[in-house]
């Protein structure tokens, strides 16, 4: 038995290493000076230099960037959540004509790429002056993420027992109280869930980001460091320092929230 | 029923209906139509099949297809890694649960920061190399970014790494929703590790295995575009190297200002993704009878 443990221990630590090393490897050469890195590449650094953190939060709009990514990820996660709270409680709870198909097509749609929809949206945005501003990349990105949303929150509202609906209309309750009041306390885990994956997708995104926040001050940090990266290109230390703070939100949030980040992209595999 | 109460589930979805009509609705009936029309800023005249002639004589448009499929080899090794691994973890080694931790986690860095690092790593003068002639494999020593032979080599690699996090996450939990006594019992009759995994594990897995490999076969052809983005320096390079369908829709529109060819594209992908959709939906339902059978 022994020696078999040693053989699995062994290919662990090396899926390990292998999941590790290109965080590892940005740290490591953002402490590095640019004259060290061009002999010590791979070794821990001789001397730490803080210098690149600096530079690159004075030279560069990082807070920008990050702070236009939270408002589009927290406009578009807000605008998701409340249609699809709304449509899912229907689907799951009241009777009308269209539901089932309804829902099949809202499914189906977690299966169109994202890129499939954007040349019609950019000529209407073109048109309509929507390219660069908030609002239109919010709808977009809102869009994107419901049918997962209503895919979810349908099949959880689902599982709730039928005698709590039936005890509160009994009691004189509206839908929408029984919407507010019962089902969403009781759906905080899967909401949160929701939260996590639709906020990640939005955070993570490049293409729509791109093409629709063309102008600097709207730029997100996914946006933004395409551009930098490309900017200080042989300026690697610089460029892993901003790697570094460009990552940080997400690592920090991961690892207080690891559950959480398990659970929702298992759900969310289909994105 | 009063009136009104028959018209409340319309008011409730109502706002959904408008925004997926908008976003998916309106975008995917305008394909079809701009993909017929020789657009210039917002409409133009109907050509008929004249883009769709253009892009399928194009060697450019080919070659991003093949290297779409090509992509597709990167399936089956992520399967294997990520079951092994999987397989590895269940049974129970010493902390498990931080090895989790730590393997999901290329999933969950974004990806364009990864390429970013990753472009650094793999430059012919870069770490990779330098480890590499280190261990005297000087002939793998290639140049991953820059070589249009290697370059999207470079990039498949660069996908097993984070697309495995996922297959190692999802296979690890249908294993730890398995029944016992039957592992138990064949360890007890004295299998072997391999007849084990092969005639206990594997085919208690097979929804959620099928159920990664169609997922991961929709990525390949239509979600890469931030993996070659950066990798390729924005134009799928070096020369066309990492060119993918994504990128070509992308440039036409942007770069090149032809909404007709990029629709047209589109209309192709979006075909893909409709036939890709009944297997998806078929071993998503298997997927989860076996774990419904299992629990």
């Amino acid at each position: 038995m022994k020696p078999d443990n040693a053989l699995k221990h062994a290919i662990l630590l090396f899926a390990v290493f292998l999941a590790l090393v290109p965080s590892v490897f940005m740290v490591l050469t953002a402490l590095k000076s640019e004259e060290e890195y061009t002999f010590n590449k791979v070794g821990l650094p001789h001397t730490v230099v803080f210098d690149h953190f600096e530079n690159v939060l004075f030279g560069s709009p990082f807070f920008a960037w990050m702070a236009n990514s939270v408002i589009l990820a927290a406009g578009a996660v807000a605008v998701s959540t409340v249609v699809s709270c709304l449509g899912a409680y229907a689907i799951a709870r009241m009777e009308f004509k269209g539901r089932g198909l309804l829902f099949s097509v809202s499914t189906a749609l977690m299966a169109i790429p994202p890129v499939v929809m954007i040349v019609p949206l950019f000529v209407l945005y073109t048109q309509l002056h929507l390219i660069s501003t908030y609002e239109g990349a919010i709808i977009i990105y809102a869009g994107l993420i419901t049918p997962f949303s209503v895919y979810l929150l349908t099949t959880f509202f689902r599982t709730l027992p039928r005698e709590l609906f039936e005890a509160a209309r009994i009691d004189g309750a509206g839908d929408l109280y029984i919407l507010l009041r019962i089902v969403i306390p009781l759906s905080l885990p899967a909401l949160l869930t929701l939260v996590v994956v639709n906020a990640l997708y939005v955070w993570n995104d490049l293409i729509i980001a791109i093409i629709f926040l063309q102008d600097d001050s709207k730029r997100t940090l996914m946006a933004g460091i395409s551009v930098f990266q490309g900017r200080y290109d042989n300026q690697i230390p610089l460029t892993m320092a901003g790697m570094v703070i460009a990552s940080a939100p997400m690592i920090i949030l991961y690892i207080a929230f690891q559950r959480h980040f398990i659970q929702g992209l298992m759900t969310g595999a289909v994105k | 029923m009063n009136q009104s109460s028959r018209l409340t589930p319309y008011l409730y979805v109502l706002p959904l209906v408008i925004l997926l009509s908008f976003v998916f609705g309106y975008p995917l009936v305008r394909i079809f139509e701009f993909s017929f029309k020789q657009v210039r800023g917002i409409n133009g005249p109907w050509i008929g099949l004249g883009n769709y002639r253009l892009i399928l004589s194009q060697d450019l448009f080919w070659e991003s297809v093949r290297h779409n499929l090509l992509l597709l080899l990167a399936v089956p090794v992520m399967v294997a890694w990520s079951l092994l691994i999987a397989i590895v973890l269940y049974e129970r080694i010493k902390g498990w649960r931080l090895y989790r931790v730590v393997l999901f986690a290329p999933y969950i860095l974004a990806i364009p920061i990864i390429a970013a690092v990753m472009k650094k790593m793999f430059q012919f003068s870069g770490p990779v190399n330098e480890v590499l002639r280190w261990l005297g494999m000087d002939f793998l020593a290639l140049d991953w970014i820059g070589s249009s032979d290697v370059a999207l080599w470079t990039v498949m690699l660069f996908i097993i790494w984070r697309e495995s996090a996922l297959g190692i996450i999802l296979f690890l939990a249908r294993l730890l929703s398995l029944d016992e006594s039957l592992i138990e019992a064949a360890r007890l009759d004295g299998a072997s590790w391999w007849q084990r995994v092969w005639h206990v594990l594997v085919p208690q897995m097979k929804g959620v295995i099928e159920f990664y490999v169609v997922v991961s076969v929709i990525t390949m052809l239509s979600s890469v575009f931030s993996y070659v983005y950066i990798m390729g320096g924005g134009r799928g390079g070096p020369g066309t190297s990492t060119m993918v369908l994504e990128l070509y829709i992308f440039s036409a529109l942007i770069k090149l200002s032809l909404p007709g060819i990029a629709s047209a594209v589109s209309v192709l992908l979006f075909l893909v993704s409709l036939i890709l959709i009944v297997p998806l939906f078929a071993v998503r339902r298997r997927a989860n009878e076996e774990e419904v059978a299992s629990s």
